[in-house]
């Protein structure tokens, strides 16, 4: 059992791109961890870096007390699960999962064990004798898992091992990894772009871009208190609604408050209703419904506001200036075209310097 | 999507393939169909007279022991090219497939050796290494070996598998760097994690993972020293010293060419024509499995 300690992790290659500009994170013991960014942001970079695949240019990495920098991946006592599963096509999924072992010198007997348990709890016993290529998407990801978990390792890392399943088989998955984790209580580090894994698999989420940490902590908390716009709009699927305070709609309605300072306002769309009142201290704007998307449970209003608006902040997943989402509860929805009041209670916005790095309460 | 080209005219498929065939029938199998009829063939000393003795010629051949020799001769040199051609191939290519600078002049001057013919390859090394000529039989001669291939058979020998070999390691190092890169890094990133030392790693994953590429250039190896060394023999030893480096492509044109003894030379092509078509017949079988480990 082991804490994974980042501190002032910095990676630049040979040509001068820095892909890591200095990471602190803190993992404690049997914790999960979920690094996510958008694809580019160096996370997979600093899963590798904890794996020993790639050298650290600056800091410290501290996996169970013990600084790894110079260490050798398979001194670091890790297990890793690749994106593409990394199997070794020519081994049997019973030697794909002793292999590792072997290397360590253990005894035939001791092997046949731990596979045969690691198999049975993933439920590949029928499977043992056979080459990956005559596995399907989900089973070789299990034996993926299975060649970590038999090792027994301090810390397994994940890099985006999903991403290769379908959807259904995805969900699935993410379910068996947390619980699986859970029950052998085993520090974990797991990469992903999917902010919907993230919020589910974390007990630390690390959320990053550009090769920097952009916020870590609770996932919820996240959510709830995202630090930079980055953040606000990268959590929770439709993002969040971000528009700049200046237009004077928005300016008067922030009237006595810090938000003076406030360049950007964030809305989640979960967080409108649609109504003709406007709560006190909260915001409400006019809008006209563009389009409307019916999913069961819920109905996302597209909807223009009626001025025109300038370029908010940059940030993944944008919606055009002046467009806004509005999550509501049922399918009851307005018509196209319809023209609409949504509103937001005070307690409900999210308020950003101009630059969007900061994030200012309300 | 439409695979079949449609033609207006059909005569015009067949007057554009017409040029290769033209090229495949004259070149190839005229002489080869010429070969198989001469090998039934006896002809008298003076080229006047010809008569039809049925397998004659290939009974001559079977009863001789130096035919014997030298099949044991080419399976010997076959091997002994192949093996040292491939191992050191694959060592350089292990070596070139690591990120170096200056990879990429390293891996074409790696492969300049096989744009080089084979005679020429055979006069590159006997300027090297000629008992009276070469540069380096000099400093053999001086470590106080007695160098001389031209009378020793087994020096000989090995003067035409090192020739030969080194010109098919380009060929090789080629297949083997492709096969190498053809390997997924993370598969060699999970061994390395998996304790795997770097030796280990090689034995275990890289070896087996380029199994398909060793037994491809292990049959190419195998006819290009049955065959293709025919240049390099011609310029270096023309078979000898004695026949210790006659192999049975030069035994088929000494035999023909030099003795005259046209029937059996022609036997002998016949036989050699089916040891490739065995070989190649091997090959093909095993390219379309594709995948074996």
């Amino acid at each position: 059992m082991a804490n994974v300690t980042l501190r002032n992790v910095r990676k630049t290659y040979p040509g001068g791109f820095e892909a890591i500009k200095g990471v602190n994170v803190d993992v404690g013991d049997g914790q999960f961890c979920v690094l996510v960014g958008p694809s580019g942001c160096g996370k997979s970079t600093l899963l590798r870096m904890v794996a020993g695949l790639e050298t650290v240019t600056g800091g410290e990495i501290d996996i169970g007390g013990r600084i790894v920098n110079q260490i050798e991946p398979a001194d670091r006592d890790i297990a890793m699960v690749f994106q593409n599963y990394a199997l070794y096509p020519h081994m049997s999924v019973y030697n794909n999962m002793a292999y590792g072992l072997r290397n360590r010198g253990m005894a035939e007997a001791e092997i046949k064990t731990r596979v045969e348990e690691a198999a049975r709890v993933l439920e590949l016993t029928s499977m043992l004798e056979r080459k990956p290529r005559q596995l399907s998407g989900g089973q070789r990801q299990r034996v993926a898992m299975g060649r970590a978990i038999v090792r027994q390792p301090k810390v397994f890392l994940f890099d985006e091992p999903l991403s290769n399943l379908d959807a259904k088989l995805r969900i699935a998955m993410r379910v068996e990894i947390r619980k699986l984790q859970r029950r052998l209580n085993t520090t974990s580090i797991y990469v992903t772009h999917d902010q919907l894994e993230a919020m589910t698999l974390a007990d630390i989420l690390v959320v990053m871009n550009g090769g920097q940490v952009e916020q870590v902590g609770n996932p919820l908390a996240i959510y709830e208190k995202p630090a930079t716009t980055f953040v606000a709009s990268f959590i929770g699927a439709p993002p969040m609604n971000l528009m700049a305070t200046r237009p004077e709609e928005i300016r008067s309605q922030l009237a006595g408050s810090n938000a003076a300072d406030a360049g950007i306002l964030g809305i989640r769309p979960e967080d409108f209703v649609i109504t003709d009142q406007t709560p006190a201290g909260g915001v409400a704007l006019p809008l006209t419904v563009e389009a409307i998307e019916r999913v069961g449970a819920e109905t996302f209003v597209y909807g223009s506001r009626e001025q025109e608006e300038q370029h908010v902040a940059a940030t993944p997943g944008e919606l055009p200036p002046g467009e806004i989402i509005v999550r509501i509860p049922g399918t009851e929805a307005p018509a196209i075209g319809a023209k609409i009041r949504v509103a937001a209670v005070r307690a409900k916005l999210h308020l950003f310097s101009a630059d969007g790095r900061t994030r200012l309460e309300a | 999507m439409q695979k079949q080209a449609i033609f207006q005219s059909k005569l015009l498929p067949y007057a554009l393939v017409a040029p290769q065939l033209a090229i495949v029938l004259i070149f190839f199998y005229w002489p080869a169909l010429q070969a198989v009829i001469q090998s039934f063939l006896l002809q008298d000393a003076f080229g006047l007279s010809t008569t039809f003795v049925w397998f004659d010629n290939y009974v001559e051949l079977f009863r001789d022991p130096a035919y014997f020799e030298s099949i044991l001769r080419t399976f010997f040199f076959s091997f002994a090219i192949a093996v040292s051609s491939l191992s050191f191939a694959l060592l350089l290519a292990v070596m070139a497939d690591k990120p170096l600078r200056g990879s990429t002049l390293y891996r074409t001057l790696l492969i300049w050796p096989y744009a080089v013919a084979p005679p020429v390859v055979g006069v590159l090394w006997i300027f090297m290494l000629h008992p009276s000529l070469g540069v380096i039989s000099r400093y053999l001669r001086a470590a106080g070996i007695d160098w001389n291939p031209l009378l020793d058979g087994d020096q000989a020998a090995a003067l035409i598998i090192l020739a030969a070999a080194w010109k098919q390691i380009s060929y090789n190092f080629l297949f083997f760097l492709a096969g190498l890169q053809a390997i997924p890094k993370s598969v060699l990133e999970a061994a390395a994690i998996d304790g795997a030392r770097p030796m280990r790693r090689f034995w275990t994953v890289t070896f087996p993972l380029l199994s398909p590429t060793i037994f491809f250039l292990l049959v190419v190896n195998i006819v290009y020293a049955f065959f293709d060394t025919f240049g390099i023999i011609d310029t270096m030893t023309r078979g000898g010293p004695g026949k210790s480096t006659e192999t049975l492509v030069y035994k088929v044109y000494s035999d023909g060419l030099l003795g005259g003894n046209l029937g059996s030379s022609a036997a002998q092509s016949v036989i050699l024509m089916i040891m490739v078509i065995v070989l190649t017949g091997i090959q093909f079988r095993f390219v379309e499995r594709k995948v074996t480990y």
